[in-house]
């Protein structure tokens, strides 16, 4: 411990220590207004219907979101319809089921390092085992590989999946799976256990009471988390990048093996171009991104407050 | 016959590491062996030079160099504001401030790192370019602060969580025993509360490390040791961008060394989430 100190003295280092406070917790504040208003002021401007409905051009002022934006949202189903089922089964076996033993502990351990590995990793993951196949299946159609239906049906599949939106959409769900792991887990843990004994006390199975008491009370955290998990999908883009999204492309995806672009890479693309009409329109896809993502967390924030309800 | 489906989904993320591990060391394995490269001087080399001129150089220094700048400046950047701000969060704010900051902060923790880069590129440099002319068009610094405010809501909600579960006896005591506000938060609180606060930090570190749009957009493309902020430094990952979005053959020597790159990020990253995991196991202090 340091020499005594007048009271005068440690009531001015309290005084000091709250004006510092305040200044830093006003630094994500200001930096979030800074950072929406230029964005804002930069792509308004150029924002308007065709935007959004028309295809990219090479000529800025043309140029339209419309490839990318569909090819978000076929990546982004496709992601949750796998994440969501395989990362919520993960959590509720891990916390209701496993013993708690050596392999739940090897597994925890193994979800946390899975939640820091870089995306740019899963990118590469996803561009081995879903775009690529571990070559098992040659490098295309003819070679090797082999594909059912013609290409502009809707069912046309093949092997391997090659730079596809369904290899796209899978390595984004490597991404945010262990996100949703987490979450879901921390929802359940929130479930007292006084829930669980009564149901099992009056007889039911494990599983029923999984499915009829624990779920339920949990469903608000897990949807929250859920959510957060999405929206962090729809703004993943160096994974894509790598399992080999295209920058360029005039159409919305087809059927699970067309070409895809993604918003963020095609904010990507115009944002490293030097020309200041691209930033604008880049600035522009920005707003539509960030609106996407605001509507996400609104709808989370909803489902907090007016769901949850106190259980204990 | 459910139990068994879930303990199967359980499994697959031990066989996605597995299979992430495997790839990554086939791929590097291979890449040694061409003859450009050589494991000593990849691990040595001081020179990172695989795509331009007559003789190649495969020495990750550079890269990693790079890497560590850009992940210094914004880890001085997030750090301190970021513990200070869950402090005041977890100690001094109202509720009605709480209502506020948090949804704040949720929003910045959501903004995609793409969008971080591209302000980086449009504001944080030209602003630093009215400070200073010695900053470029890309440098490190702008992509240092960009992924500093990225990192900012990691360490502000972590350190927060930690710093909550810190039991209210501590406080009273301590607010008991004469301690004003700042004694009670910064010589109780913080300290007991200091094995999550480290985990936190290393957990936003190791996200800066592996953070890819926001380097690729605004660091530059230039693999050098320095450590000059204005210089414009290239990262691993930045470095991985460049590859694949290139068009290197993909049996080439160069876009081999992406692999090698990204083991050594894989490894960077999962050294740093496992002593953090030690230290939150190690370290924690059990109250009640």
């Amino acid at each position: 411990m340091a020499t005594p100190r007048s009271t005068a003295t440690r009531l001015l280092t309290n005084r000091a220590f709250l004006a510092v406070c305040l200044l830093a917790t006003n630094v994500a504040v200001v930096v979030l207004a800074v950072l929406l208003i230029s964005i804002l002021w930069q792509g308004l401007g150029s924002l308007n219907w065709n935007f959004l409905t028309h295809a990219a051009s090479r000529k800025p002022a043309e140029a339209g979101i419309l490839a990318p934006l569909w090819g978000s949202v076929w990546v982004c189903t496709i992601c949750g319809l796998v994440a969501l089922p395989l990362g919520i089964g993960t959590a509720i076996y891990l916390e209701e089921f496993a013993r708690k033993g050596r392999f739940t502990r090897i597994v925890q351990t193994n979800i946390m390092n899975l939640a820091g590995v870089p995306s740019i990793v899963y990118g590469i993951l996803g561009l081995t085992a879903f775009a690529r196949m571990f070559g098992a299946f040659g490098t295309s159609a003819e070679d090797g590989g082999f594909a059912i239906g013609n290409e502009e049906s809707l069912l046309y599949f093949k092997l391997p999946f090659g730079s596809s939106v369904l290899a796209g959409g899978l390595t984004l769900m490597l991404v945010i799976l262990p996100i949703v792991i987490i979450a879901t887990q921390e929802a359940l843990r929130s479930v007292p256990k006084s829930l669980r004994s009564g149901a099992l006390a009056l007889g039911a199975t494990p599983w029923q009471t999984v499915w009829g008491i624990t779920l339920p009370a949990a469903i608000p955290g897990i949807m929250t988390g859920a959510i957060l998990a999405m929206s962090r999908a729809i703004g993943e883009s160096a994974p894509l990048l790598v399992v080999g999204a295209v920058l360029f492309v005039l159409n919305a995806p087809e059927n699970l093996m067309s070409d895809f672009a993604v918003l963020p890479l095609q904010i990507f693309n115009w944002a490293g171009r030097p020309q200041d009409e691209f930033h604008a329109i880049a600035a522009s896809a920005i707003i539509v991104q960030l609106v996407a993502l605001l509507a996400f967390n609104g709808i989370a924030v909803f489902i907090r407050q007016k769901l949850q309800k106190p259980l204990q | 016959m459910i139990v068994g489906t879930l303990a199967i989904a359980a499994t697959f993320s031990i066989l996605v590491t597995t299979t992430i591990v495997i790839v990554l060391a086939r791929e590097t394995w291979g890449f040694f062996h061409f003859p450009d490269v050589s494991v000593g001087e990849f691990f040595g080399g001081l020179e990172w030079n695989p795509l331009l001129g007559s003789e190649k150089h495969f020495g990750i220094w550079p890269l990693v160099s790079g890497t560590l700048l850009v992940t210094v400046i914004a880890a001085s950047f997030a750090l301190p504001i970021g513990l200070v701000t869950s402090v005041y969060l977890s100690e001094y704010a109202s509720p009605r401030v709480r209502a506020t900051l948090k949804p704040t902060l949720e929003i910045l923790a959501g903004i995609p790192t793409v969008v971080y880069g591209f302000f980086a590129l449009t504001l944080i440099t030209p602003l630093l370019q009215k400070i200073s002319p010695a900053f470029g068009s890309y440098n490190a610094m702008s992509a240092g602060l960009a992924t500093g405010i990225m990192i900012l809501p990691i360490v502000c909600s972590l350190s927060e969580d930690a710093l909550r579960a810190v039991p209210r006896s501590l406080r009273d005591g301590a607010l008991a025993l004469g301690g004003t506000k700042f004694d009670v938060s910064v010589k109780v609180v913080v300290p007991a509360a200091l094995s999550g606060i480290v985990a936190a930090f290393l957990l936003a570190i190791s996200r800066a490390i592996g953070e890819t749009m926001i380097v690729a957009l605004a660091a530059g493309g230039i693999a050098q040791i320095t450590a000059n902020p204005t210089a414009e430094v290239q990262t691993m990952t930045a470095y991985m961008v460049q590859i694949f979005l290139g068009d290197a053959p993909a049996t080439g020597v160069e876009y081999k060394s992406s692999y090698a790159v990204a083991a050594m990020l894989f490894a960077m990253t999962f050294v740093l989430t496992m002593v953090g995991q030690y230290i939150l196991r190690r370290f924690r202090e059990e109250y009640e």
